[in-house]
């Protein structure tokens, strides 16, 4: 439990000392949500309509973009050889790293989110449920993205290999997380595809730690 | 160091070992034996394979062929084995005693405080800086420091000595002899003389 806290800590401790990253994801977050009206046209009821999608794309490809960071420093400057032979499971590490991943990568977008609500022009309640459906689906593409980050990890300029990768296993997060916000399916729909987006991540959280685990064992020479 | 390393004598085996990268095999047919209380010079030319056996004796590589059999060790203990490579798994932003209790947290404690570890390698005066503006002496000093916190019987070295200065030779001869002298066992890799009665020397041949 100690190795668990003390990777935790050191991820978020990098995380806020570089200062720059998280500011870099959260404006980048918002720019793809910002810029897609330019691309639409002005037509505020067709803008609120595909409102949630554009959050959840936006969210995508924020989290891609940190991917990077999550094993190749590590990699680079020897701490992977180090967490192999650590007193703790591999397995512990890459939790470690998805909770870090999470906490550095996905919050600061689900908070800067209501900016982009008000530019997209979504209506309270509707607001209020792509908070939600955040909250609860990107904790999966946290943990796919670590999965592929571990893959690529040896890979010289795998950089953009990841994201690749894992963008299949993040479509089910997509539909669901989209799913559970509109109205459009009727009653029930909604409250299921919640249900669905809950199941995924929690599943996702609980495996993507082993096979990561594993992938780094395998593909480090 | 801990008590029980005293107890059991600890041995490192290897039995008709082949290592090497991919498919290339660097080291054949290698039977070391290397008990606690003492330690082994790994020495050769450059390209000899030498990082390579420590790698595969730390279960960081897969051996080509063969087994490395570590005995005698109390097997609730943890892993047995500390493997210092060339790079020194330090990062900016971080700072030296941050680093180290990083390293502490992972590996399991139980020996030395970080800061008292720190003092014995001399670097408790830069104990609040930026890892990273450390020299490459300090850094392999900041390493030492590692073995030092969290007590295990095997010690890979790879080119321990590089970089450092002559205060930080005898820092680290001083160091392998009391690790030999609580029972534990050391191979390491290296161009510059070490001298303990406790080492032998083997070294490799001159591959590419």
């Amino acid at each position: 439990m100690t190795g668990f806290l003390g990777v935790l800590k050191r991820e978020l401790r990098l995380a806020l000392a570089g200062g720059g990253e998280i500011m870099t994801l959260v404006l980048f977050f918002i720019i793809v949500g910002a810029i897609v009206p330019f691309a639409v046209g002005p037509d505020q009821v067709l803008l609120a309509r595909i409102a949630p999608g554009i959050i959840w794309i936006a969210a995508f490809l924020a989290m891609l973009l940190g991917l990077d960071r999550l094993f190749r420093p590590d990699r680079d400057d020897g701490t992977l050889a180090l967490y192999r032979l650590a007193d703790m499971p591999l397995a512990g590490v890459v939790a470690a790293k998805v909770i870090a991943h999470w906490l550095t990568a996905a919050l600061p977008l689900i908070l800067a989110s209501p900016f982009l609500a008000m530019i997209l022009a979504m209506d309270g309640p509707a607001f209020l449920r792509t908070l939600i459906s955040l909250l609860v689906g990107t904790p999966a593409l946290a943990a796919f993205g670590a999965l592929g980050a571990a893959i690529t990890v040896a890979v010289r300029r795998g950089g953009l290999l990841a994201p690749i990768l894992i963008a299949p296993l993040c479509v089910p997060v997509l539909i669901f997380g989209v799913g559970a916000i509109s109205t459009l399916g009727g009653p029930g729909q909604a409250t299921s595809a919640m249900l669905l987006l809950a199941a995924l991540s929690l599943m996702a959280v609980a495996l993507s730690p082993f096979a990561a685990a594993l992938a780094i064992d395998w593909t480090e020479e | 160091m801990t008590q029980r390393q005293v107890q059991h004598p600890i041995h490192l085996q290897t039995q008709d070992l082949a290592c090497g990268r991919g498919d290339v095999a660097l080291v054949q047919d290698l039977h070391l034996d290397v008990a606690g209380g003492a330690g082994l010079l790994l020495r050769g030319p450059n390209g000899a394979g030498k990082s390579t056996l420590l790698l595969t004796l730390a279960g960081l590589l897969h051996p080509l062929a063969g087994t490395v059999h570590i005995s005698g060790a109390d097997p609730d203990s943890g892993p047995l084995v500390h493997h210092c490579g060339h790079k020194n798994a330090v990062r900016a932003r971080l700072s030296v005693l941050q680093t180290l209790r990083f390293w502490c947290e992972i590996n399991g404690g139980g020996g030395l405080a970080p800061e008292a570890a720190l003092e014995r390698v001399g670097l408790l005066r830069a104990a609040q800086l930026d890892a990273n503006y450390l020299s490459a002496g300090q850094q392999r000093r900041l390493v030492l420091a590692r073995l030092l916190v969290s007590p295990r019987p095997v010690w890979l070295l790879d080119e321990p000595s590089a970089a450092l200065d002559a205060a930080g030779q005898s820092l680290l001869i001083d160091l392998l002899a009391e690790h030999f002298a609580t029972g534990g066992l050391a191979v390491i890799a290296t161009h510059d003389e070490i001298i303990l009665p406790q080492l032998s020397t083997f070294t490799l041949g001159g591959a590419p």
